[in-house]
């Protein structure tokens, strides 16, 4: 571990540098690391196991959904009070439900997936030598790893943790009475997410400024891979919403503790009226949403963006229509912003602002289609590989598709009336934003497991994983869709009480069983991972032959990541097979000059120097078959 | 090379024939134990005789979690000894891109007969039609959305596995050079926009006449309703003769007015409680939404009427059902069907369990049903009412003389 060998303009600074560095200890290496490749590390690994942790409390409570009326004393004996005689209590059922929701969307598809890909490949697909603040980079990790530590830690108080749904609307999370999850495991959910919040700023913060002032010579905005823009659009998006939640969070701390009343009025509780006045539980649902809505493009836009690079990678094909990914992505960003109101149709917001709400909704699937539409552009004619990276970013269109179209109906007022709450928008959001984003951050693990450890995962394996996690998803979800039309509510502990559901347990209970599959399926991942950092097949330095930036540096994984001079940039990542190259891919640190067999005039719109050559260059060669 | 790895698997062989007889003995010992504990205690019996046929223990889902490792790493050896002896003989080797590309088209033929199954198995069991006047606009409304969007979903989802199979890697193969054409991607983005626009238009109209609630002119007024919801109950208040409900207030709720309903107010006098909510049909209904504690939100699926319920923001919801309970019964050729209003927002432990009926019944009916529904002024109430009207007017009292002062 030096970077002795860096020998750059920057070369005396960073000289001094590696002489920092050369006593690497344990701690500074692998706890409080700067270097953004191990922060990655640290995020996906933190990510991993909180994926887990919140994957098992989901077959928990499918359990119970599955079989409302048995008792299991397994159960007792892992849970202890919170399922007395082995039946779950309905307060757990919730607390349950909403920290496996926290886990999944915050600590695994946001800081789990930004977190990982976005230290990783930003400095090394721009060409920098670290992030613009490893210091800040390194916080960023250890604030995640304290609210991940709070929010499991939640599970060991004597109330149990948080419960009133991951979207913890007032009053009945500002109310401790109002159930045991609204007691101290609220608080520590509200410490977590804090905590959370402000990992995120340093994180996002860092991914703007490294991407607008530290690419290297020749990547210009336009040559970036398509996974920078969708981590650098994300972390604007990231920066601008989450300050809101705080806002949000704050308040309702403030209602809680010190006995304002910001989200609370006309409330009655066991029969006494509370002296609250004046507040708006709705208000929160703006503040929550504001951010809310924005986080669900945080969650599914690095998936797009890693599944853009792996597509085009592996069809062995430029992606189609570049610039329109790009404004595509720049629409979603901007849209996401003023959609938030759809979470709200019915909760007795303004009817007219529901209106405009559900235009702006609506329009924000014009941009999601047209990626869709590029994937399969992508696809035609190509020459694909089937790494398990690819048959990921092939299950997650399957998903963005199939979950986007319900989007439709719950975008829509008007529809929204009856599906609002109900399994059919559990459906939806797994679909589009659980699955599609899950598949991203795996295809993205599968994809550059060999940059982060020198080492490559089992082949088959990942097929084994794909495929039953791909069916498993689509078992479980799909049957989702039809209880949530025949009006089933989601966030029920058991449909026992009502007698036109009982039809629907053998449904629920084949559900369970395919996500028991599924989970068990995630077996073969784990071991595949863990197994391969240690004793996986040795890689080679571009085992994807892949054109972009991160492929260059060796694969040690130095700290300063290129040991000489950082490469410059001639073209955008995209060149593969282009006709007239001997090879299928030219990677982005090839100069036309080199390759001007495969030139095209389209590669010098703005750069009239090049364009005479490549006339000049024409010219000759038409003149020598002429002269043949 | 390949004779060694060929030992090497019948090694695991023999240790998964040994896993799986040990499993069956610890299985028949599980068995046996539970047969001898029903011997035993009687009273257990009927506990323990349900108990395996859901959950064996989780001794036996290890142990078949580990045999299906077993096997899973018996099936990854042979596959490489196959292979590689393949290599040996200087054969062509496993081709995964092509197996792959057919596991996908596969999995889109059995996909969509699995989608064309769940639509017609799971699609029969879904709500009927909307039983209300704005409903049926909302269905008309969601069949031509679910058109528009199975279309899409059957050809994109053909055009992604029938792309990814027809286009599965070979080395003899290259790629075409195509990155982009500017015609194809407008087509793909206005048509899009159009379609939604439709959407759009369509939706916003339907959604608008629904929440305007202004009667029009000549129109009957419509049948106003409270509902109340707390942890975790519904609260129900007819109006009277009247037709008119009286004002409440939380700050007036106690043991006997469990809503707080105001009598200063005269409209409050001739209200009614009911247990049930019971309705006229073809009437217009105006539901008055309310909540005590938490956010409720009274979902009527049936009706295609959902509002949420908050604290310190009155709702309310129009609607006028169109379908009997009585007929719908017969329609549904179900004896016990009733509508039913539940809650459908998170708001504790009880959440699952927050339910009314609701019967849609004739006018006639109707009328003879309110006439038995008892008056919200009970007589514990008129007696805690006439305390604290004396209290009140000797607090007044004192307060003017304060002023004088």
């Amino acid at each position: 571990m030096s970077t002795l060998s860096v020998q750059d303009h920057h070369g005396v600074h960073h000289d001094e540098h590696g002489h920092e560095h050369h006593h690497d200890t344990f701690l500074t290496k692998y706890i409080f690391s700067q270097d953004h490749k191990m922060i990655a590390k640290q995020f996906l690994i933190t990510g991993i196991i909180m994926a887990v942790f919140a994957m098992l409390l989901s077959i928990l409570f499918r359990i119970q959904l599955a079989y409302p009326d048995k008792a299991f004393p397994l159960m007792e004996t892992i849970l202890g009070r919170f399922a007395p005689e082995g039946r779950m209590d309905p307060n757990f059922y919730l607390s349950l439900v909403t920290i496996h929701g926290t886990i999944m969307v915050f600590f695994v598809l946001t800081a789990g997936l930004s977190g990982t890909f976005s230290n990783l490949l930003i400095p090394l697909q721009l060409g920098a030598r670290d992030m613009a603040s490893p210091f800040m980079n390194m916080l960023s990790y250890w604030l995640f790893f304290i609210a991940s530590l709070v929010m499991i830690g939640s599970f060991f108080i004597e109330k149990g943790p948080a419960g009133p749904g991951w979207t913890i609307y007032p009053p009945l999370s500002a109310l401790p009475k109002a159930m045991p999850g609204s007691d101290m495991g609220m608080t520590m959910w509200l410490i977590s997410m804090v905590l959370f919040v402000a990992s995120q700023l340093m994180g996002g913060i860092n991914y703007v400024s490294t991407v607008l002032n530290m690419r290297t010579k020749g990547m210009d905005l336009w040559k970036m891979p398509l996974t920078i823009w969708a981590f650098f659009l994300t972390a604007i998006l990231g920066v601008l919403a989450f300050p809101v939640l705080v806002a949000g969070v704050v308040l309702l701390i403030f209602d809680r503790s010190v006995g304002t009343s910001f989200y609370l009025s006309d409330i009655v509780l066991g029969g006494v009226p509370q002296p609250f006045e004046g507040g708006s539980p709705i208000l929160f649902q703006h503040l929550f949403w504001f951010l809310g809505h924005p986080e669900v493009y945080i969650v599914i836009m690095p998936a797009l963006g890693i599944s853009s690079e792996i597509i085009a990678t592996n069809s062995r094909k430029p992606i189609f229509g570049y610039h329109a990914m790009v404004y595509s992505l720049v629409g979603i960003t901007v849209l996401s912003f003023i959609v938030w109101g759809h979470h709200m149709f019915v909760t007795g917001m303004n009817p007219f602002l529901g209106g405009v709400f559900m235009i702006t909704t609506l329009i924000i699937a014009v941009p999601s289609a047209v990626k869709t539409f590029n994937y399969l552009a992508t696809l035609w004619r190509g020459n694909i590989r089937f790494t398990p990276a690819m048959m990921f970013a092939i299950g997650l269109v399957s998903f963005f598709i199939s979950g986007g179209l319900t989007g439709i109906y719950l975008g829509n007022a008007a529809l929204d009336i009856n599906l609002h709450d109900t399994y059919f928008v559990v459906a939806h959001f797994h679909l589009v934003m659980g699955s599609a984003a899950i598949f991203g951050m795996l295809a993205g693990v599968y994809h550059w497991f060999p940059k982060m450890f020198g080492r490559l995962m089992d082949e088959k394996l990942g097929y084994l994983h794909f495929w039953i996690t791909f069916i498993g998803a689509y078992l479980v979800f799909f049957p989702m869709h039809f209880m949530g039309l025949d009006g089933v509510p989601r966030r029920y502990y058991a449909f026992t009480e009502f007698e036109s559901f009982e039809r629907w347990l053998s449904v629920n209970t084949f559900i369970t069983w395919a996500a028991i599959m599924a989970a068990v399926a995630q077996v073969a991942f784990l071991f595949n991972f863990f197994y391969s950092i240690f004793f996986g097949k040795k890689t080679t330095q571009n085992p994807w032959n892949s054109n972009t930036l991160e492929w260059t540096t060796p694969i040690e994984r130095i700290h300063g990541n290129w040991p000489g001079e950082i490469p410059t940039v001639y073209r955008w990542p995209y060149d593969y097979s282009k006709p007239g190259h001997d090879e299928d891919f030219i990677p982005q640190t090839v100069p036309y000059s080199e390759t001007m067999s495969s030139n095209l005039p389209h590669d010098f719109e703005n750069n009239p120097v090049g364009m005479e050559e490549y006339n000049k260059w024409t010219n000759t060669q038409r003149s020598n078959e002429e002269v043949k | 090379m390949a004779f060694k790895k060929l030992i090497n698997s019948k090694k695991l062989l023999s240790l998964f024939a040994m896993l799986t007889l040990f499993g069956t003995q610890v299985l028949m010992a599980q068995v046996e134990s539970t047969t001898k504990a029903a011997e035993g205690a009687p009273a257990a019996a009927a506990n323990a005789a349900d108990k395996p046929s859901v959950w064996a223990g989780p001794f036996y889902y290890i142990l078949l979690f580990l045999v299906v490792c077993c096997a899973v790493d018996i099936v990854g050896k042979i596959l490489r000894v196959y292979d590689l002896t393949k290599q040996i003989q200087g054969k062509k080797q496993m081709n995964w891109n092509n197996i792959t590309g057919i596991l996908f088209l596969l999995f889109l033929i059995l996909g969509l007969y699995g989608s064309y199954w769940s639509f017609t198995t799971q699609g029969a069991m879904i709500l009927p039609s909307a039983a209300s006047v704005h409903g049926e606009g909302l269905d008309t409304m969601f069949y031509v959305t679910f058109g528009i969007t199975t279309t899409v979903f059957i050809i994109t989802q053909i055009l992604l596995f029938g792309f990814v199979f027809k286009y599965r890697g070979s080395d003899k193969r290259k790629a075409t050079y195509y990155p982009h054409n500017n015609t194809i991607e407008a087509a793909w983005t206005i048509a899009p926009a159009i379609v939604l626009t439709v959407l759009v238009v369509f939706g916003f109209t339907t959604w608008r006449k629904i929440t305007n609630h202004v009667d029009a002119e000549g129109e009957t007024a419509s049948i106003d309703i409270e509902v109340v919801g707390h942890q975790f109950a519904w609260e129900l208040r007819y109006p009277g003769n009247d037709q008119k409900l009286g004002k409440m207030s939380y700050k007036l709720v106690s043991g006997t007015n469990k809503v707080g309903v105001d009598f200063k107010d005269k409209n409050s006098m001739d209200d009614l409680v009911a247990d049930t909510l019971v309705v006229p049909v073809n009437k217009s209904i105006r539901l008055n939404i309310h909540a005590q504690d938490v956010i409720h939100s009274v979902y009527m699926p049936h009706f295609r009427v959902q509002l949420n319920a908050v604290p310190g923001l009155p709702t309310f919801f129009k609607f006028t059902p169109t379908v009997t309970t009585r007929e719908m019964k017969a329609k549904e050729d179900n004896a016990k069907f009733e509508y039913l209003l539940y809650c459908n927002k998170i708001c504790g432990g009880g959440h699952y369990n927050m339910q009314k009926v609701v019967r849609v019944v004739t006018e006639a009916e109707y009328q003879k049903w309110l006439a038995q529904q008892k008056p919200y002024l009970t007589d514990a109430l008129k007696k805690e009412l006439h305390f604290a009207e004396t209290e009140q007017k000797e607090e007044k009292s004192e307060n003017r003389l304060a002023l004088n002062n």
